[in-house]
């Protein structure tokens, strides 16, 4: 893959944990890849196939969903009904002929600045390495990275 | 309710290979309560269409589009328009959506995104159990509302039969053996000696043996003019 690919990876994040770990790491000056773009939501419970699949459709290479760490749900089940849609989306991806590794889920803690600039690294370079998304040449965003 | 599933995109994405424009419907009532056939999965199978024809590089334009109930006149017929302006449309409803829609529009090809499974309900969240097999003749009052013919693997009237072990089918050991529970059930009511009964052979000619049915309301049906006065 070309080493100038700048791969979108869209970034759910439930606000009780992952977008306050966003917030911290940034407080912390620790830096995490401008790849990322998150999305803020009251609960990954609240992430819905179709919300991940619009994401793909409309050019992203990769998708992160960050929730809560288990247990810890504000909304007790929600981080886990996510993981039981990310299981299905990621075989459903597979199907469509994108490659499933280009969505994970990942649970933190709003104390875990550090960790969450870790993993958005580890995932938008998982991303770069799986190329750019095959659709961004005929999706309404246009243009090819 | 009746229960269905999706079918694998990969045999979804073969029936529409030929086309380049395609309206898949969604039905809002049985097959949105079991999340197979409502708006969300119209959306689901839309996307996933658009996204695998996009990669093979054969887009395809998937509109989406969804009705109350796709087994009546008054809720498909605002379709018509909608449907002449696509090569096909993919129908999410179960085989009567089909169906319903193919004889309204013959012009046009409708294809089944669905398996229709069986008529049942929610034993738990995420769980469809089948409970009738529209027999065409009642017997829940013998059985206390247990039905030995959609539950029992042998639909028994006389049961349990000898694989019925620690109140599972030996069929399946996930099922629950109907006649265990009905035994159960007629010992809570205090109705065991009824069951000691012999059930003769139950009479099939209102099942399936005798072709497709129709169940008729004059009472309902939309009068003629010519019948006058008495």
């Amino acid at each position: 893959m070309s080493g100038d690919f700048q791969p979108d990876v869209v970034a759910f994040c439930c606000r009780h944990c992952a977008y306050a770990a966003a917030d911290l790491a940034g407080g912390s000056r620790q830096s995490y890849p401008s790849a990322i773009k998150i999305v803020e939501l009251p609960c990954t419970g609240r992430i819905d196939v179709v919300n991940v699949l619009h994401a793909f459709e409309d050019g992203a290479d990769g998708v992160l969903i960050a929730g809560c760490l288990s247990g810890k749900c504000h909304y007790l089940k929600g981080n886990l009904y996510a993981r039981q849609r990310v299981d299905y989306l990621r075989a459903l991806l597979n199907e469509i002929g994108l490659d499933g590794e280009r969505l994970r889920m990942v649970n933190i803690s709003a104390a875990m600045g550090i960790r969450f600039a870790e993993l958005a690294g580890e995932h938008v370079e998982r991303v770069r390495s799986l190329g750019p998304n095959p659709l961004r040449r005929t999706t309404k965003q246009g243009a090819p990275a | 309710m009746i229960v269905a599933e999706t079918k694998p995109l990969e045999a979804v994405a073969r029936m529409v290979q030929g086309y380049d424009r395609v309206l898949a419907v969604g039905c809002g009532t049985c097959v949105t309560v079991c999340f197979s056939g409502g708006r969300k999965e119209v959306a689901t199978l839309a996307a996933s269409l658009r996204m695998k024809r996009g990669i093979e590089g054969k887009p395809l334009q998937v509109d989406e589009a969804i009705v109350q109930r796709q087994c009546e006149w008054e809720y498909i017929d605002p379709l018509a328009d909608q449907v002449r302006q696509y090569d096909a449309v993919l129908s999410l409803g179960c085989g009567v959506g089909v169906q319903a829609l193919a004889q309204r529009f013959p012009g046009t090809r409708v294809l089944p995104a669905l398996d229709t499974l069986f008529m049942g309900m929610p034993s738990e969240q995420g769980v469809w159990e089948e409970r009738c097999q529209a027999c065409g003749a009642c017997i829940l009052d013998k059985t206390g509302g247990i039905c030995p013919v959609s539950r029992c693997a042998k639909q028994l009237f006389n049961g349990p039969c000898g694989g019925s072990r620690n109140g599972r089918c030996e069929v399946d050991a996930q099922v629950l053996c109907a006649w265990h529970l009905i035994w159960e059930r007629a010992e809570a009511l205090g109705m065991t000696d009824a069951l000691m009964e012999l059930e003769p052979p139950k009479d099939w000619s209102t099942s399936r043996d005798g072709g497709p049915r129709r169940m008729l309301r004059d009472d309902l049906r939309v009068p003629r003019e010519e019948e006058g006065d008495e």
